[in-house]
C-alpha cells in the first residue's frame, strides 16, 4: 500500500522551470532516495509529491489514485522535515499525537498510538517534555514519531539528518534503516549526501537540474554509472576520471577507474606518480598520486598497512575489468 | 567561551555598575522616598533619608483634592483601548504581510515606519479642528484612536517580526498533519504568536501611557489621563514636593513594573527589528 | 505557497490599516499645507485670504526663528552625545561579568519608563529648584552658591534631564548589540595581540557602527519632537524655545495658524530628512 507513480510531472516557478517532464515509479515497500547537489530539484520533487506544492502539470498517482490535486493531508503521506519543524509549544506527546487529533481519534487510541511510537523511537522518558528541551537526534525521533503515528502509506523525509553532528547523523542513519526494515513502508528520502543514499536506499534516483540521471539500486549506479555525472557523484572517495590518449587507448573519450579498483606498487605497474597527500585512516589508506600524466590527481586506496611517504615514485595499475569507459558526450560505452 | 574571570574583577565591576546603576535610578528612588515624607521633611536641608516619619498621608491628600481616580481611569482607558484597538487592526495586518507577503510588503512597512516619524506639531492644528468639528475634544475616544494611530505603525512592525520568525516548515507540517486552516490557525499559529502579541501590547501600553504630546494638547477637565494631572504640579500653588512625590509616583509605577518586564521587546519594537 | 484566494484575503486583512495610516497622514498634512499658504487667524477673524509663500518667508524671517533652530541643535546634539558615549560605556559595563547584572540592568532602565511630564517635574522641583532642590542643598554642602538651574543654565538642565530620559534607551540597543558580537572575535584579537583600547576601536566600536547609527537617527526623530519636558518647566523661556516648541505656540498660544502650520512643514521636512536616513537602514534590513 504505498506505490507512487509520477507521469510527466512538470513544476515551474514563474518563467524558471526547475523540473521538466519527469517520469518515476516508486514501488511499494521501496526505500527510494533521491539524491543530487543542490539545487537540482529533488526536495521540489519531494514537495510535489507531498502536496505541499501543485505540479504545473503532469500525474502523480498515489496506490493508483490521482492526487495532483488532493490536499497535502489527503495523500496519507507523512513528512519529516529537515528543520523538525516541531511545535514548539506543545509537549512531546502533543506534537506526535497532533496529527491524530487532527484525523479525530479518540483520546485513548491517540494515547495508545502514541505510547507504542515512543516505545519504539525510545521516547518513553520524553513524552512530557517540550521540544526545546531535547537534543537534535531526540528532536529528530519526535518529528518521526509525528509520521509514524499515522500510518501513512509512504513516508517523505526531507534532508532530516543535516542539521545533526556527524556521529549522531551514522546512528539515525541506522535507526532509519531499521525502522524501515521492520514497518516496510515506502519511504522517499532527499539527501545530497551519496553516502547516506548508498547505505540507505533500496533505489536511488540521481537528480541534476530537474532532471533524473538514472535510477538503479546502489550497487547498480557503483558498478554502471550511466554517464559521467553519476560516476563523478556516487562513489567516496571519488571516481577518477581520466581523458587524452590514455582514455583513446581504450576508445573512449574518457575512462573511468575507482580509487579501490587500482593496484599500487614500488616497482612496476602501468602508470607512474609522485605520491602526494597521503590520508591514513587506518583500515584503508588513500594516497593521492601527482605527476601521473593523466589527471592532476589520482587517487588510489590501498590497505591501511601500505606505507608510501611524500614523494615517493610509485606505479599504479588499474583493474582493466573494472574500467568504465564514455563517449565524447559523457554517456557509459557498454 | 566564558571564562573564569577573577573575583577581584568581578568585584571591581559589580561596584561601579551598582555604583552608575543607583545613580541613574536615583531620581526615581528619591521620588518615592520623598512621597512617604512630610511636606517639611521634604525640603529639609541636610536632607533626610530613610530615618524619617513615614507617612501615606500624601498618598491620602493626593487622591482626595484632585480627584486622582478620574485620570487614573483616563488613563487606563486611553492606555488600554488604544493598544486593543491598535491589535484588532494591526494583527490582521502583520499577519498577512508575513505569511503572504507581496512585492509592496516592504515599500508597505516602510511608508508605515514614515508615518510614525511625522512631527506631531506638524499636524496639531488640523488635528485640533477636526477634534473640535466632530466633538472628539477632550473625549477619551478621541484621544484613544489618536494614540491608536500614532502607535500603530510600531504594532505593526513589531508583530510583523515575530510572524516572520514562525518558520514556513511548522506551517507546512501541520497542512501535512492534516490541519485544516482552522486548525492551523487554532492550534499552531495563535499559540506560538502569542508571546509576540503580548510583547507588542505591553510595549504599546507603556508608550500610550507615556505619551505626552497629544494628551495634554487635546485634553482639558474631563478625558485628561495622568500626565496632564502631573503637568497640572508645574503651577506654582502645586508645589508641593511630598504631594508631587506621591503623584508622580502613583503615575510611574504601573508602567516601571511593565516596563521591567519588556526591556527585550522594547528593543525591537522601538527599533523597527533593525536591532535584536 | 500563496493562493489567488489567500492573496486576496490578505489584501482584506492589510486594508484597514493602510486606510486608517494614510488618512492620518494625508488629511491632516494636506490641512497644515493648505493653511501654511493662508493668512489664518482664528481669534481674530478667521481667514484673511491667500498670501502665497508670505508665511514661510515669516517664519523664517522672525527673530525667533535663528535661536529656535540653535537651540533645537543644540539640545539634540548635546542629548545624542552624551547618550551615545554614556551608552556605549555603560553598554560595556553591563556586558561584564558582575553579580547581580540583571538588577542593575533594571534600574539603569528605569528612566525611560518615567512620563515626561513626571521627569521634567522632579527635576524641576525636587533636584533643580534653587531653594529646596537636593542639587542646591549639595552645592551648598560643599559652600557653593546654588546654581540657578532652569534660567542661568537653562540649555544644560534640559538636556540633562532629557538625557537621563534617553541614556536607558541607547544603552538597551547597545548592550544588545554587543551581546551579539562573536567573543571569538575579541579572542581572536586577543591572540593576535591587540591590546584593550585597540580591541576597542577596531572590533567593537566597528561592531556597533549600525548600532550607534540606528540609536542616533531614531533618539533624532524623538528628540526633534520634544516637547513635554519644555512645557512643564521653562515654557520655551530662558533661550530653551525649540522648533517644536516655538511651532506650538505660533499655533495654539498666538492663533497664527498659517505661520505655525509654515512653521509644521519645515519641522515635518527636518523630521523626513533623518527618517529617510533611517527607512534606508532598516530597509535594508527587511532584505535579509
Amino acid at each position: 500500500m504505498g506505490q507512487i507513480v509520477l507521469e510527466q510531472v512538470t513544476k515551474s516557478f514563474g518563467d524558471v522551470t526547475v523540473i521538466p517532464p519527469l517520469d518515476l515509479i516508486i514501488e511499494d515497500g521501496e526505500f527510494t532516495v533521491f539524491v543530487g547537489p543542490s539545487g537540482c530539484g529533488k526536495s521540489t520533487l519531494l514537495r510535489l509529491i507531498a502536496g505541499l506544492e501543485d505540479v504545473t502539470s503532469g500525474e502523480i498517482r498515489i496506490d493508483g489514485t490521482p492526487s495532483a490535486t488532493t490536499p497535502p493531508a489527503k495523500r496519507g503521506l507523512a513528512m519529516v522535515f529537515q528543520s523538525y519543524a516541531l511545535y514548539p509549544h506543545m509537549t512531546v506527546r502533543k506534537n506526535i499525537a497532533f496529527p491524530l487529533r487532527m484525523a479525530g481519534l479518540d483520546r485513548a487510541e491517540q494515547d495508545r498510538r502514541v505510547e507504542q511510537a515512543a516505545a519504539v523511537l525510545n521516547l518513553t522518558d520524553y513524552l512530557d517534555r517540550r521540544p526545546g528541551q531535547l537534543s537534535g537526534g531526540q528532536r529528530q525521533r519526535v518529528a518521526i514519531g509525528r509520521a509514524i503515528v499515522r500510518e501513512p502509506a509512504a513516508f517523505l523525509f526531507d534532508e532530516p539528518l543535516s542539521n545533526l553532528d556527524a556521529a549522531l547523523r551514522v546512528g539515525m542513519r541506522l535507526e532509519i534503516s531499521e525502522l524501515h526494515n521492520r514497518l516496510k513502508t515506502t519511504m522517499i528520502y532527499v539527501t545530497h549526501d551519496q553516502v547516506e543514499a548508498m547505505t540507505m536506499a533500496d533505489k536511488i534516483v540521481v537528480l541534476r537540474a530537474g532532471h533524473i540521471e538514472q535510477v538503479g539500486s546502489p550497487l547498480e549506479l557503483y558498478k554502471a554509472p550511466r554517464n559521467l555525472f553519476v560516476a563523478g557523484f556516487i562513489g567516496s572517495p571519488r571516481m577518477n576520471l581520466i581523458g587524452g590518449a590514455e582514455a583513446a587507448k581504450h576508445n573512449a573519450t574518457t575512462i573511468g577507474i575507482r580509487p579501490e579498483h587500482i593496484s599500487i606498487s614500488a616497482e612496476e605497474g602501468a602508470w607512474s606518480g609522485v605520491v602526494g597527500v597521503s590520508e591514513h585512516l587506518g583500515s584503508d589508506t588513500f594516497f593521492h598520486v601527482q605527476d601521473t600524466g593523466l589527471a592532476e590527481t589520482v587517487t588510489v586506496r590501498a590497505d591501511g598497512e601500505v606505507n608510501f611517504r611524500h614523494g615517493d615514485r610509485i606505479y599504479l595499475t588499474p583493474r582493466e575489468e573494472r574500467l568504465h569507459r564514455f563517449d565524447e558526450q559523457g554517456l557509459r560505452i557498454a | 567561551m566564558a571564562r573564569s574571570v577573577t573575583t577581584q574583577r568581578k568585584s571591581l565591576n559589580t561596584f561601579i555598575a551598582w555604583t552608575i546603576g543607583l545613580l541613574i535610578f536615583f531620581p526615581i528612588l528619591w521620588t518615592i522616598l520623598t512621597s512617604f515624607k512630610t511636606e517639611a521633611q521634604a525640603i529639609a536641608d541636610p536632607p533626610v533619608w530613610f530615618f524619617f516619619d513615614w507617612t501615606l498621608e500624601n498618598y491620602r491628600v493626593v487622591q482626595e483634592r484632585s480627584n486622582y481616580n478620574r485620570f487614573l481611569w483616563n488613563s487606563i482607558i486611553i492606555a488600554g483601548g488604544s493598544t486593543i484597538l491598535g491589535m484588532i487592526i494591526a494583527i490582521p495586518a502583520a499577519w498577512s504581510m508575513a505569511f503572504v507577503p507581496s512585492r509592496r510588503t516592504k515599500d508597505i512597512l516602510l511608508w508605515m515606519l514614515s508615518t510614525k516619524m511625522l512631527p506631531a506639531v506638524g499636524v496639531l492644528y488640523p488635528i485640533y479642528l477636526i477634534f473640535i468639528q466632530l466633538g472628539l475634544l477632550d473625549t477619551r475616544i478621541g484621544l484613544t484612536i489618536v494614540l491608536m494611530l500614532i502607535n500603530l505603525p510600531i504594532m505593526v512592525w513589531m508583530l510583523y517580526t515575530y510572524f516572520k520568525e514562525i518558520p514556513g516548515e511548522i506551517l507546512e507540517a501541520a497542512r501535512m498533519d492534516g490541519a485544516g486552516l482552522k486548525e492551523e490557525i487554532l492550534y499552531v499559529l495563535t499559540p506560538m504568536a502569542i508571546p509576540g502579541i503580548a510583547s507588542t501590547v505591553l510595549l504599546n501600553i507603556i508608550l500610550a501611557w507615556n505619551e505626552a504630546f497629544w494628551t495634554l494638547n487635546l485634553t482639558a477637565a474631563r478625558a485628561a489621563p495622568l500626565t496632564a494631572f502631573i503637568a497640572s504640579y508645574s503651577s506654582p500653588e502645586g508645589l508641593f514636593y511630598a504631594k508631587l512625590s506621591a503623584a508622580s509616583t502613583m503615575a510611574i509605577a504601573p508602567i516601571l513594573i511593565l516596563g521591567w518586564f519588556s526591556q527585550k521587546q522594547l528593543v525591537r519594537g522601538l527599533t523597527f527589528g533593525a536591532v535584536k | 505557497m500563496s493562493t489567488k484566494a489567500s492573496r486576496s484575503a490578505a489584501r482584506l486583512m492589510l486594508a484597514p490599516a493602510v486606510i486608517l495610516l494614510l488618512a492620518w497622514m494625508l488629511v491632516p498634512l494636506t490641512m497644515t499645507l493648505i493653511f501654511s499658504f493662508q493668512r489664518y487667524l482664528p481669534m481674530r477673524g478667521g481667514f484673511q485670504g491667500w498670501v502665497g509663500f508670505e508665511n514661510y518667508a515669516r517664519f523664517i524671517g522672525s527673530s525667533a526663528f535663528w535661536p529656535a533652530i540653535q537651540t533645537t541643535i543644540i539640545i539634540v546634539g548635546g542629548v545624542l552625545l552624551i547618550t551615545v558615549i554614556l551608552g556605549i560605556l555603560l553598554a560595556i559595563l553591563l556586558d561584564q561579568p558582575m553579580w547581580g547584572q540583571g538588577m542593575v540592568r533594571i534600574l539603569v532602565i528605569a528612566p525611560f519608563f518615567v512620563m515626561p511630564t513626571v521627569s521634567g517635574l522632579v527635576w524641576k522641583n525636587m533636584f533643580m529648584d534653587p531653594n529646596n532642590g537636593l542639587l542646591s542643598h549639595l552645592w551648598r554642602f560643599f559652600g557653593a552658591d546654588p546654581v540657578i538651574w532652569l534660567s542661568d543654565a537653562s540649555m544644560l538642565s534640559i538636556i540633562l534631564i532629557v538625557s537621563w530620559q534617553w541614556l536607558p534607551f541607547a544603552t538597551l540597543i547597545l548592550l544588545t548589540a554587543i551581546q551579539s558580537l562573536d567573543s571569538e572575535q575579541i579572542e581572536a584579537a586577543e591572540m593576535d595581540g591587540a591590546p584593550v583600547l585597540s580591541r576597542f576601536w577596531h572590533i567593537i566600536l566597528p561592531h556597533l557602527a549600525r548600532a550607534i547609527t540606528i540609536v542616533i537617527l531614531i533618539q533624532t526623530i524623538f528628540l526633534l519632537a520634544i516637547f513635554a519636558e519644555i512645557f512643564v518647566t521653562t515654557q520655551g523661556s530662558f533661550g530653551t524655545r525649540t522648533l517644536t516648541y516655538l511651532i506650538y505656540q505660533r499655533v495654539l498660544e498666538s492663533q497664527n495658524v498659517g505661520l505655525g502650520s509654515a512653521g509644521g512643514i519645515y519641522a515635518v521636512i527636518l523630521a523626513n530628512i533623518f527618517a529617510l536616513l533611517l527607512m534606508r537602514i532598516v530597509g535594508k534590513n527587511l532584505d535579509r
